[in-house]
């Protein structure tokens, strides 16, 4: 025991820094990925045969691109992307360079999280504002967004989850963060103790952003008393 | 005030949910529509609030032919009417003060006249302690005193009540519709209140069609309509009250 708590503490700054570059990534991606997947999913709703502004074209090429996007395995998404990763941060390696497979992995999702919360919303509040001669635009941001805010956010916390999951797997390819070390030390040394803590580390991050955010979605929520 | 002549509208799957419909409102008046499920009710409102356009015939509202009104020049009418819905329709994560400013953001009112106008109608419907509370905490009567409330917020010309009270007790019911008759006779807003209860019909208004198969077969004075009803489905509607009070 102590010896465990000799080698967690001569570990410990490096843990701090994957912890830091993980939660950098993770917080980057799950960013720029709802700045992209938010009004994808948006016109995923409102583009479909009971949306606002039906449009069978429109509603089919973007399905189809969410559903290739989703359909490309984590690991091929990154070599596919080098060329493009290098173009935009100007490096293959490292943390930042992780943040655009990530991102190109996370907004499709994102995407069908943002459709699926939208959807479940009840048709009569979207006739009310008809009614009251809302504009398409105000009935998106007025009525359709708010009122699905517990189920986005119940869903940011999948998403969530599943970045940190993923730029753990970037670690294997040269980005930073937890998975990196793990690898390092696991895979790499042999260290099987130091593995395990990072892995530790890993599980706690996830169930804490799980617990946080859904408990948050509860208590948000205005349907539920 | 609203006119519809020979009005026509012919869903996708080619039902005809309305045939020749035809009919006038007058302004002030409580107006009753009654109909069985399916007899194209709710289509002849959407058609009033103009939320589906007719495939043939003629609509006017407030002096203006609007058949042809889509977009932005079919928004400025539905800004003069206020629409209730069986469902209520509020929104669940506004509380009830939100929910009646509702409409009042919708058109950028400022703030200190939304907050007036919020206070005015929340005392119009009874409603000045609830006004913090969530559309979740309150019965289906409260409920519908808000979304009567969010629906006058823009001082709207007609009030437009899809089965308004189907949805509510016999007691809640008569809270409701007293609520509305009193808005009436104190705003004097046209209410157009569609139903497949003659009770409704019989309690508040005082013109009344009688919908069958998306035509109108009786137009008139209630008072006539029900003291001395020509068509068979009035007759019928009529009799399905007076089986009810037999069994009591
Ligand atoms: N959006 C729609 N698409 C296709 N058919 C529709 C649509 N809305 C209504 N209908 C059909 O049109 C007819 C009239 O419907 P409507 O909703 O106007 O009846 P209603 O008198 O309001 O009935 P209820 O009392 O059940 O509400 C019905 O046969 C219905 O199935
Ligand atoms: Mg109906």
């Amino acid at each position: 025991m102590e010896n465990l708590w000799i080698t967690f503490a001569a570990f410990w700054p490096t843990l701090f820094d994957g912890l830091v570059d993980t939660m950098y990534m993770t917080f980057a991606s799950v960013t720029i990925a709802y700045a992209l997947g938010l009004p994808m999913g948006v016109m995923l709703v409102a583009t479909g045969p009971d949306g606002l502004m039906p449009n069978r074209p429109a509603n089919k090429i973007l399905g189809m691109v969410v559903n290739t996007g989703r359909s490309i395995p984590f690991i091929i998404l990154i070599v596919l992307l080098i060329p493009i990763t290098r173009i935009i941060v100007g490096t293959t390696i490292g943390s930042t360079a992780a943040i655009v497979p990530l991102v190109i992995a996370a907004a499709p999702f994102v995407a069908r999280m943002v459709e699926a919360a939208l959807s479940e919303l009840d048709a009569g509040v979207i006739d009310a504002a008809k009614s009251m001669g809302a504009g398409n635009f105000q009935i998106i941001r007025k009525v359709m967004l708010p009122e699905s805010i517990p189920s986005l956010v119940r869903g940011l916390a999948i998403t969530t989850i599943n970045l940190i999951s993923l730029s753990a797997m970037a670690g294997a390819v040269g980005a930073g963060g937890l998975g990196r070390i793990a690898i390092r030390y696991g895979y790499q040394r042999f260290q099987t103790d130091l593995m395990l803590i990072t892995v530790v580390f890993i599980v706690a991050i996830v169930a804490i952003v799980q617990l946080v955010l859904n408990v948050l979605a509860a208590k948000i929520d205005r349907k539920i008393i | 005030m609203i006119k519809l002549q020979n009005v026509t509208k012919i869903y996708k799957n080619s039902i005809h949910a309305l045939q020749d419909a035809t009919l006038d409102i007058d302004a002030g008046d409580i107006f009753g529509i009654i109909g069985k499920s399916g007899a194209g009710k709710s289509t002849m409102l959407k058609m009033i609030g103009l939320l589906e356009r007719p495939d043939a015939g003629r609509i006017e509202i407030l002096g203006q032919d609007v058949t042809d009104f889509s977009g932005t020049a079919a928004n400025t009418v539905k800004k003069q009417m206020g629409t209730v819905f069986q469902g209520f329709n509020l929104l669940m994560q506004r509380n009830v003060e939100k929910n009646i400013a509702f409409p009042l953001e919708l058109i950028k009112a400022d703030k200190t006249y939304i907050n007036q106008r919020v206070s005015e109608l929340a005392g119009l419907v009874d409603l000045t302690d609830k006004l913090k509370a969530y559309p979740a905490q309150l019965s289906g009567g409260q409920k519908q005193r808000v979304a009567i409330a969010r629906a006058l917020a823009t001082n709207p010309k007609i009030l437009l009540c899809d089965e308004p009270t189907s949805a509510l007790d016999s007691f809640t019911t008569g809270e409701i519709l007293r609520l509305l008759r009193d808005i009436n006779t104190k705003l004097g807003i046209t209410i157009i209140i569609i139903t497949h209860e003659i009770g409704v019909i019989r309690a508040i208004t005082k013109r009344m069609a009688v919908l069958s198969e998306g035509r109108v077969v009786e137009l008139g004075q209630t008072a006539d309509i029900i003291a001395n009803p020509q068509h068979s489905m009035t007759k019928l509607l009529l009799n399905v009250e007076k089986n009810l009070d037999g069994e009591e």
